[in-house]
């Protein structure tokens, strides 16, 4: 009986400096794919390379030997002596390879749960190997049900739903105060990654004019270009903030840019219009207190971490709804699996004939009114058309060394008289 | 009438019971039921009120127990107007148990037998009174948004994103609901006001009586004249807001019930018990 089998190195059990070293390029993964699929043991093969994980997933007849040509592989084709990532490697058999493939797509397996990129990642590796094909009839199922898994995963549980990003908590936010971003005027104060992340956030969401500020005018202007903003003098920010609704501070001011001082009149010229203050320099460059103030509120760079390490706390609790999804699904795949066995499928195709004859007999006898010893004459023939009927797959099943995959008549087998269900 | 009125009781209380789990679950099959459950309660207390609109040829007000009824009945019916126009979903965790402890109420308190009132017949009277209860649930109503706004508000302001940030809706949702619901309320009040002016006058000759319950109904008007002046004036918005759509509601209930029990005036015939 084929087994399939996981080996690989994740972000658990590898640091990056070893994870840059095996990663596969596309190029690497479909040469990989193909060479592997060359070996005797290796019926079947995918090859998953992210930044945070490298996986292969086989199908073979003899574990100990696709391993060892894997991890051969590996050592040779990215010049890397075995020792050095054996230790990091895990392998899973059977039910625990699949459940790590399922977990792996629904993201519950990543660095950050919930992150949504994996399934897409995942989706191309399979992609890859169906063009290559590498991948058969067990793998096919595998990824199809993955991906079915890691949809469910998705939308009965709160998994994805919380932002993990200081940009994207902004975001959240944002929406919390003002409902919807459309249309909002920002001001970007200062410049930074993370603050320019934020900004094209909001533009993403529909946001309106965005007015740039900065200590060099220049370097306003500069920036204002890029997001068709714009450029104000450092002076004006005040006259400007009776505009704006979202502010966005990163300066490398030593004191404070807005005070509280400063926004008393200005929320009087605002008739109180609500105002979001994001702050992410340090030290702060707006006044705490003025989130006392009514309709303003701010959040500092530790507001929004706070704010993300309760989302990824929310996140992991989804993710064990998440895994009770999973176990549901590695069982309904282990009866799938045992299904492709010979002998099982054969008893199954049996019992369905018998029960189809059985009905049928039942209703010829109800109908027509035929004597004991006739009945017993015709059960006897309905049984001996099914034996005939089944002696020739039943033998072509069960001979040794069909030149391909067995499995692949016995799904069909499967699909075709409807075992499954 | 009175197993209509356990019905329309249960359809309310199931109501509510469908909107705590929404709250909590957030599926929102749970929010529909509710919407459904409530809007079949209000139904048959619509027939409830019918029915005993027919028993007694009039609009039945002259005791506590129905004037009650249809005061809490205006509450689901502005409540499914303003969840149409506005869809603050979360509202009806509100508007549900509110109608159902009326209602709870309004079955403990006794029907007192009163004799058949011709007033009652008028159609000044009967759109006096129907105007000022569906303007007073929505004040009911611009309460309940306030206490949303500042369970919302607070949660934000402290960074503490525990229970309601993802429940409740977003603050601008929330104050401009409470705002919708205070127009609303303002606009009928006034024309309740109106009418019962017009009444008085073809009744006993003149506008306005100094009557307590006429007083209080000049206080409730001015309170939220105010409320609305200072919003458009200087922005009066948000937490203030909400606080004085609660306050307001205060006044209007010490208006509705505590001067009939507490004081006396030509109003009191309707909340006999």
């Amino acid at each position: 009986m084929r087994k399939i089998v996981l080996l690989g190195i994740n972000h658990k059990t590898a640091p990056v400096e070893l994870r840059e070293c095996i990663a596969f390029s596309k190029e690497e993964t479909a040469a990989a794919l193909e060479a592997l699929k060359r070996h005797p043991d290796i019926s079947e093969v995918l090859l998953f390379s992210t930044c945070n994980r490298v996986e292969v997933l086989l199908v073979t007849q003899n574990t100990s030997g696709a391993v060892e040509a894997t991890t051969n592989f590996i050592s040779k084709s990215n010049q890397i002596p075995m020792e050095q990532f054996e230790k990091a490697l895990y392998i899973h058999e059977g039910d625990e390879a699949v459940r790590h493939v399922f977990r792996v797509a629904s993201s519950l397996d990543s660095m950050l749960v919930g992150e949504p990129q994996i399934l897409g990642q995942v989706k191309e590796s399979y992609r890859l190997a169906t063009v290559k094909k590498t991948s058969g009839v067990i793998l096919n199922r595998l990824l199809h049900k993955s991906f079915f898994v890691a949809k469910r995963v998705r939308s009965e549980t709160g998994i994805g739903d919380r932002a993990v990003s200081i940009s994207y908590a902004a975001i959240e936010l944002g929406k919390k105060i003002f409902g919807s971003l459309t249309r909002k005027k920002i001001l970007l104060i200062g410049a930074g990654e993370m603050a320019e992340l934020a900004v094209e956030n909001l533009i993403r969401n529909k946001a309106g004019d965005i007015w740039v500020a900065n200590r060099t005018f220049e370097r306003a202007v500069e920036l204002a270009n890029g997001f068709k903003g714009k450029p104000v003098r450092f002076e004006e920010i005040t006259a400007c903030l009776q505009q704006v609704d979202i502010i966005i501070s990163s300066t490398g001011a030593p004191d404070l840019v807005v005070t509280r001082d400063h926004m008393k009149g200005v929320m009087r010229l605002r008739k109180n219009q609500p105002i979001f203050f994001i702050d992410i320099a340090v030290p702060r460059d707006i006044d705490p207190e003025i989130n006392r103030m009514p309709n303003a509120y701010v959040y500092d760079i530790d507001d929004l971490k706070g704010v993300i390490d309760e989302n990824i706390e929310d996140r992991n609790r989804e993710a064990i709804k998440g895994e009770r999804i999973v176990d549901e699904a590695v069982i309904r795949f282990r009866e799938w699996y045992e299904g492709l066995d010979v002998v099982p499928t054969i008893v199954a195709l049996r019992n369905k004939m018998e029960s189809i004859a059985g009905a049928e007999i039942k209703k010829t006898l109800q109908t027509n009114q035929i004597p004991e010893q006739g009945a017993h004459a015709i059960q006897k023939m309905t049984n001996s058309v099914i034996n005939k009927i089944l002696h020739d797959p039943t033998v072509f099943l069960k001979r040794d060394g069909i030149h391909e995959d067995k499995s692949l008549y016995i799904d069909t087998l499967r699909k075709l008289f409807k075992l499954d269900d | 009438m009175k197993s209509l009125m356990i019905i329309t009781i249960l359809f309310y209380m199931l109501s509510t019971a469908g909107y705590f789990a929404y709250l909590f679950i957030q599926k929102s099959f749970l929010q529909r039921g509710g919407y459904l459950l409530l809007l079949g309660g209000f139904l048959c207390h619509t027939m409830t009120i019918g029915c005993g609109f027919l028993q007694s040829g009039h609009l039945p007000v002259n005791n506590l127990h129905d004037t009650l009824s249809l005061a809490g009945w205006a509450v689901p019916g502005v409540f499914l107007g303003v969840q149409y126009r506005f869809n603050l979903k979360i509202l009806g965790v509100y508007a549900a148990p509110f109608v159902a402890l009326v209602m709870v109420l309004v079955f403990q308190i006794p029907k007192a037998s009163a004799p058949a009132n011709d007033i009652l017949k008028s159609f000044w009277l009967i759109s006096h009174v129907t105007v000022i209860f569906l303007g007073e649930a929505a004040f009911a109503l611009a309460a309940g948004v306030g206490v949303l706004y500042l369970l919302q508000e607070r949660t934000i302001k402290t960074k503490k994103h525990r229970f309601f940030f993802k429940r409740l809706p977003s603050l601008e949702l929330l104050d401009s609901t409470g705002y919708g619901c205070i127009v609303i309320g303002f606009s009928l009040l006034t024309l309740g006001l109106i009418t019962g002016f017009v009444y008085a006058k073809s009744v006993w000759g003149r506008f306005w009586s100094w009557d307590p319950k006429e007083v209080w109904s000049g206080i409730t008007w001015l309170f939220y004249a105010a409320l609305l002046h200072e919003r458009l004036t200087v922005g009066w918005r948000g937490r203030k807001s909400a606080i004085m759509a609660i306050i307001g509601f205060g006044v209007l209930l010490f208006t509705f019930l505590g001067v009939n029990l507490l004081l006396e005036g030509h109003h009191v015939e309707f909340t006999k018990f």
